[in-house]
This record gives structure tokens, sequence and C-alpha cells, in this order.
């Protein structure tokens, strides 16, 4: 049994999950018209490959990625593309970003897509550029690319590959209930990605209120991969904390898991792994769990894309004032601000909850109870203070980068200040200060590069100068020895000359 | 850019301000009574009188200042300013004492640096020092026990209103050590009058004690964190025992020093305020650790006979420091 270790701050949250966990899922039908943000990950966003007006078919690539941390988006169904422009996206700071608008045609008809034999015996870099090109990123919420944690997998030695299922937000039930119906995907999909980084241990940990998650993996799982529960407590599903809670390591402050031999990968990027390698399968749709204030709360297998109104829809939902709509969970989630805004790879959870009044911003009185609830062992309160004020050296210094976003410290706050939306705007503000001190950089390189050009341009000139000077010096010399030959005939002669003429040849 | 109130996360702890502040005054409710029980009705017309006072110069300097005085007085800190003021006169002070105190904690101490969560120095104590400097005589009278009746401190707060206190003359536990400690009496002398009683000062102990049990309340509520308290008792516990046990005869031991004047008071109610303490685990035991400290020298060798106030006001002079110097290691920080 593996010992486990604790991580600090955290909140005991209400977990609402037995509303949904205990549901079966349902196949969410085909929208009228889907939305696919070009980005839908971390990294450069993916390049349109098809026009509008084309014919495009199910999984088939309607726009290629555009770099190393990049993936291909997918078309999620048969239809026509309709429109490529800006369109709402789930997305904490930016409201409008490039959009493919697929109309579907109904047939939901395939592209023509083909498994992986034997997985065990192919090249981890095929594999890796498999899920690459299946436009697999992390489902759990940030969405880094998969195959990018999986090529430095393969790169560096890896000591334990962990494969997340701890969903600590309360109300998202989507990973528990993927377990319970696609255990056999999830273990598959771990063994896979564990040949691919070639790692020497595998845990698959759940929260320990994901009883029957558990029971339907330790069916499936035998002495090569460990299945271990985790206390519940919010963050405990975050990267860094569960590394912690199951290895008791930390991840450097400004290091990647990977630098302390760990990989993590969500149950659902195992999964989707799985059906990438068995069946060629690209990321076309995801489980989301619909909670709240809804009719009938339940899981939903959404085709990417599906407009959020849609899934409401589906689950008996009419929209009212009182009521405000979040993507992602209750800790972390976005304030949805169009109907038309899009589930998206990463789209977990869609929650309606009640719009309570506003509770005015008071000013902080120092309390420290964010300090205490901080699972990254920051400093909120002084973070607050540096976000504020724009002293973003300072607020650097206190490492506002190692803030997970968690939320933590806003909710327990007493004076209600919203203290991750301050971290957001501090964090955009220092990324925006970086890209120009950057762009800045660029600059003078290509000044300095231009100021070199123009130098040995300029010496090529001398150059060619120099090249005549070296003749004109030739014709000098030549000169010079004529003149000294002429010399030496002279002084030979005076020589042979007696008088004072000598002498004063001699001493001059 | 999402607005703010959009902004995650969309779930939020009951707990405002106002709750912790509501929750302050429940736990000051035992020994305000115990207090109240012991010295006289005097005691809850200076806590009405300095909670109308501040209540009513925090609305005027809100609406000077341009703020909605609303939630600023649903806040409760005015009021939590107040008792604590209260608390700490001379239930026969006469009713101007009370209106320069409380306008200076909340118009100097704590408006003028800013308003609630700026201020360096704790109000209460700032308005208590005011007035403990300008009106010594006021402050220093205390009425003799055993409680005397309404009208007698109705006469002694508004000296106009007629009728009047008996044996104005009394002096506190404190005071009376230190002056006979200073005519060179011994201390198991001194312990024989009739202002000691079983283990502090003649029903300062049972105050002290059911100030304990409020601030056991706000540990179990979260209210307030272990740290100062610990470190304040600490402080004084500590120092006063090496003393005590250096020599006896001429110091008070610990158990009287913790159970008398404001100690109790002090460790869960004044050096707890959040906004003048420290905020970080260390620093908040270091904080609390030189109050404690100063408590007792300034009892010892000092010009009053308690140092609550001062110790306070001392050591939030060193809060940024001991902050800047205590800062915790990030996680994953080496």
């Amino acid at each position: 049994m593996r010992e486990l270790h604790d991580f600090p701050g955290g909140l005991l949250l209400e977990p609402h999950k037995e509303v949904t966990d205990q549901k079966m899922s349902i196949l969410h039908p085909l929208p009228e018209r889907m939305f696919l943000p070009l980005q839908q990950h971390i990294g450069q966003p993916a390049e349109p490959a098809v026009q509008v007006g084309d014919r495009v078919l199910k999984g088939q690539i309607i726009a290629r990625s555009s770099g190393y941390v990049s993936v291909p988006v997918h078309a999620s169904t048969s239809g026509k593309i309709t429109d490529i422009g800006n369109y709402p996206v789930p997305h904490p700071t930016i409201s409008e970003a490039p959009c493919i608008v697929l109309e579907p045609d109904g047939n939901d008809a395939w592209f023509d897509i083909k498994p992986t034999e034997e997985y065990d015996r192919t090249e981890p870099a095929k594999l890796q550029e498999l899920i690459r090109d299946c436009g697999i990123v992390g489902l759990g919420g940030a969405g880094f690319p998969a195959h990018v944690k999986l090529m430095e997998g393969i790169e560096n030695a890896v000591d334990t590959l962990i494969i997340n299922g701890v969903e600590c937000e309360p109300h998202i039930t989507c990973d528990d209930r993927l377990i319970q119906e696609k255990a056999s995907y999830v273990v598959s999909g771990a063994r896979m990605i564990r040949h691919a980084v070639q790692a020497r241990h595998c845990v698959i940990a759940v929260e320990d209120d994901m009883q029957l998650a558990y029971d339907a993996l330790a069916e499936l799982v035998d002495d090569d991969l460990e299945l271990v529960m985790v206390p519940t407590r919010y963050p405990a599903g975050g990267e860094k904390q569960l590394i912690r809670t199951l290895t008791g390591k930390d991840v450097p402050s400004d290091g990647l898991p990977i630098h302390i031999g760990i990989v993590i990968h969500n149950v659902a990027t195992a999964a989707a792994v799985y059906r990438a390698v068995t069946r060629g399968e690209p990321i076309v749709s995801r489980y989301v769990t619909v909670a709240g204030r809804v009719d009938n709360p339940v899981n939903l297998q959404v085709l990417i894309g599906t407009p959020v109104e849609d899934c409401l829809a589906t689950c008996g939902y009419r929209h009212s004032e009182d009521n405000k709509v979040i993507i992602g969970g209750p800790m972390m989630g976005l304030r949805v601000t169009s109907p038309n805004m899009p589930v998206i790879k990463t789209t977990n959870c869609i929650i309606i909850e009640k719009n309570a009044p506003a509770y005015p911003e008071m000013p902080c009185i120092r309390c420290g109870d964010c300090a205490d609830v901080c699972p990254a062992e920051l400093l909120p309160q002084q973070l607050y203070w540096f976000a504020k004020s724009a002293d973003y050296d300072q607020a650097r210094e206190y490492r506002l980068a190692d803030c997970i976003e968690c939320g933590c410290c806003a909710y327990v706050c007493p004076s209600r200040i919203p203290l991750v939306h301050y971290y957001r705007h501090a964090k955009a503000q220092i990324g925006l200060e970086q890209q120009r001190s950057h762009e800045a950089d660029q600059a003078r390189q290509r000044y300095t590069r231009k100021i070199a050009r123009e130098k040995e341009e300029a010496a090529g000139k001398t150059g060619k100068t120099g090249a005549g000077a070296d003749r004109d010096q030739d014709t000098r010399a030549a000169k010079q020895a004529y003149v000294e030959e002429a010399l030496a005939r002279t002084r030979t002669k005076r020589r042979d000359r007696p008088g004072p003429a000598r002498q004063t040849e001699d001493s001059g | 850019m999402i607005s703010k109130a959009g902004s995650s996360p969309h779930l939020h702890d009951t707990r405002t301000v106002g709750v912790v502040m509501a929750d302050v005054c429940i736990a000051l409710v035992p020994g305000l009574l115990c207090y109240a029980w012991l010295f006289g009705p005097g005691v809850l017309l200076q806590c009405i009188l300095a909670v109308s006072f501040a209540l009513l110069f925090e609305f005027a300097v809100l609406r000077l200042r341009g703020r909605d005085p609303r939630p600023f007085l649903r806040d409760g800190s005015a009021v939590v300013t107040a008792l604590l003021f209260a608390v700490s006169i001379s239930p026969s002070a006469p009713w101007w004492v009370s209106l320069c105190g409380i306008a200076f904690a909340i118009i100097i101490a704590k408006h003028a640096f800013g308003g609630i969560g700026y201020n360096l120095f704790n109000p209460a104590m700032a308005g208590y020092v005011f007035v403990l400097v300008c009106f010594p005589v006021q402050m220093n009278t205390w009425p003799d026990l055993p409680a005397q009746g309404i009208g007698a401190y109705l006469g002694s707060i508004f000296p106009m209103a007629g009728g009047q206190l008996d044996m104005l003359s009394g002096a506190t536990p404190l005071d009376e050590l230190k002056t006979r400690l200073e005519m060179m009496e011994m201390v198991s002398e001194i312990k024989t009058a009739s202002v000691y009683g079983y283990f502090g000062g003649a029903g300062w102990e049972w105050i002290n004690a059911l100030f304990l049990l409020g601030g056991i309340y706000m540990l179990a509520r979260g209210v307030i964190k272990w740290h100062i308290p610990a470190a304040v008792l600490a402080g004084i516990l500590i120092v006063s025992a090496a003393f005590y046990l250096y020599d006896a005869e001429t110091y008070a031991s610990p158990l009287f020093h913790l159970f008398s004047g404001g100690a109790m008071l002090c460790a869960f109610f004044i050096a707890t305020d959040p906004v003048t303490a420290s905020t970080t685990g260390r620093g908040r035991l270091v904080y609390g650790a030189m109050i404690g400290i100063l408590i007792y020298l300034m009892r010892q060798w000092g010009a009053f006979p308690d140092g609550v106030a001062f110790a306070v006001l001392l050591a939030n002079i060193f809060v940024p420091l001991i902050d800047l110097l205590t800062r915790p290691r990030a996680f994953g920080e080496t």
C-alpha cells in the first residue's frame, strides 16, 4: 500500500456529487450548429485547413497544428463549414476567438481512420505522433497538449506515471462516470501511455468518495497498475497537489513534474489515448456534467463544439434571469456570457446557479485565512496588494506564477475580495510585459544584425578600395625599389670618390 | 475581459467580516457580564455610550470621505473597537472620556490611516492611550467593590445628573501591587489585602477566566488562530515565572499576572485584531511573544499599572518588519 502524504491548505467543500454520479450518461443529440475554436489547448492556435463551404467528415482535420506545442482540431461530425471567424469562447480573459462553424448534415459519417496494431511493439515516438494527430490535450482542465508531456517522458527517465481521476471540484462527476462506464478504456489507455513513456510505476488515483469508480477499475487492474484512493479535499486533483499526496515530492517552483521523474495525465486523456490507438479516433466528444438548478442533472456525452445552450436544453433547462451559467466547476469555472459558447475539449461541467446578490468587496482585514488555505503555500494577501498596486516585480518575487487559481483564497475571504480576478489580471499584465520585452529584444537583435550587415557591406567596399591600394602599393614599392637601386648606385660611386662627401654620407 | 463579478470562484464561505465581528462580540459577552456583575451597571453604560459614539463617528467620517456608510457600519468593526475601549476604561469615567477616546480611535487611529484594513495601530488601544494620557485622574479612579447601583454610576458618568459613586479611591489589584512593592513590602504581605482573590485580583480573576472562555469559543469557531493568544500568554508566563523563581517575595506569581488586569482580554481580543497584527504563522508568534513580554516589563517597571495598551501599540510598529522577515517558503520553493 502506498503511503499518502498531506498537501498544504485546501478546503472541505460540499460535494453535491450524489446528484449525478450514479446516473447513466446520455448521448447528446447532434446540434444544429457547432463552434470549433482553433485554440482549445495551451500553446499556439491551430491553423484552418478548410474553407467556408467545404464538406467535411467526422474526425477529419479541419485545422492543423501550427507548432510543437499545438494540436489539430477535427470535425466533430460530418457536415458543411459555414463560417470561419470570431465567436464567443470559454476563456477567462478573452471573450471571442477564431472558430470554425460547422453545420452537421445528420449522417455523422466517419472519415477514414485506422487503428494502430499492437501498440506495445510500436515506437514510443510513433505513439506520440499519433496522440498529437488525434488532437489529444489534457482533458482535466488545463488543456496542455498530451504529446508534449509524452515527449518529455520519452526523453527523460520516468519513475511514476500518474493517471489523475481525482475530481475535486463540487458537482463535477464526468471523470467518475467515464471511469464507471468505460473503465477498460482508462486502464488500457494508462497502459499505453505507460508503454510510451516507459514509466517504472503507474498509479491511477481517484478520490475516496468515488467508490463505484474505484470498484470498476479494481476489476481490471493487475499488478502492473496501482490503484489509490486519496482523501477528498479541494484541490486534491491539482497536478502538484496530487503528486505531493502520492509521492511526497514537490514539483519545483519553476519546474515541471518531469523534473522529478513524474508524468501525470487525466483519466479522460487516458481513455482518449485508448481510442486513438485502437481505432485511430481523434477527440470529437467528451463527458460533460450538467448540474445545479436544472430539471435533470446528468452527465452528457457531448460532441466538441456543441453550444452550451443545447446541452442545457437536453437537461430540461430554460434560462431565467435569476440564474447564472458557469462552465467548469464552481471554484474555477467561467461565467458563460453567450448561449452560443461551445463545449470544448477541456469543458468538464456546466452548472446553473442562483444569481446571488453581489456582496460588496470590502477592504482586506489581513486576517490571513487566505494563506492558511492556499495549496501553493503562497501569500495571497501580499499578492493581492502587489496586483492591486501594479507592482508586478514584487508579485513575481512572491511567486504569482505558482498560483494555480484554485480559488480557495477567495472562497474564504471574509471581505469577499475577488482575489483570483486580481491574480489573473496581474498574470496577464506580466505576460504582456514579457511579450513586449521579448519583442524589444528581437527588435534590438534585428537592429544589431542590421548594423553588422551594414558594416560588413561597408567593409566589402573598403575591401575593393583596399585591393586598389594594394596595386598602388605595389607600384609604390616598385618605384621605391627603383629609387633605392639608383641611390645605391650613387653611393658606390660616391664611396669610390675621395673627400668630405663620403663622410657626410656616413653620418647621414 | 470578464467582469470582476463573473470571476471564479462562484462559491463563497458564508463568513464575512460582519459575521467574524459578531462572533467576537458574542465571545465578549461572558466576561463583560461578569465584569458588570462585579462592578455594577456602569460597565454596561460605558459600553452603550462607546458603541453609540463609535457608530456616530464611523457614519460621519464615512460620509465625509464620500463612501457608502452602510456596508462599513454593517461590518461591525466599529462596535468591536467601542466594546474593547469600554471594557478597558474605568466604569466610573465621565461621558466625555468615552467621547474623546472613541473620537481619537475612529477618526485618527482608524480613518486617518484609510479606514478598516489600513490602520497601523489598534484603534481601541490608541483611543485608550489617548485618554489615559489626557485624563489620568479619571482613568485611574476605579469604584470600589462591591458593585454600586445605577444611580451612583449615572451621577459619575453624567456629572450634571446628580447622584454620586462612593469610594472612588479604589485601586485595581495591579495598582495596589505596584504601589506597595515600591514601598518595599513583600508580595506575601500585599496578597493578604482584600483586592486579591484566589489566584489573581479579586473579581478580576473571574473576568479574566471568562474572557479566556470567550477566547476558546473564538478559537473553536476559527475566528482567531492560536498563535497570538498562545504567544502572548507564553510571553507573560515565561518572563514572570523566571522572575518569580528568582525571588517570590519581590515578584508576583505568573498565575497572578495571567489572571490580572487585561491579560486575557489582550491575548484573545486585542492582540488578535487581524488588521494590526502580523499575518504569517511565525510572525504571529513573534508579535504575540513581544506583547506578552512587554506587558510584564511595563507592569513591573513602567509608569502605569498595566501595560497592555502600550505593549500592543509598540508591537504594532514592528508588524511590517516581522511580516517581511517571516515570509514563508512557497510550495516547491527551495
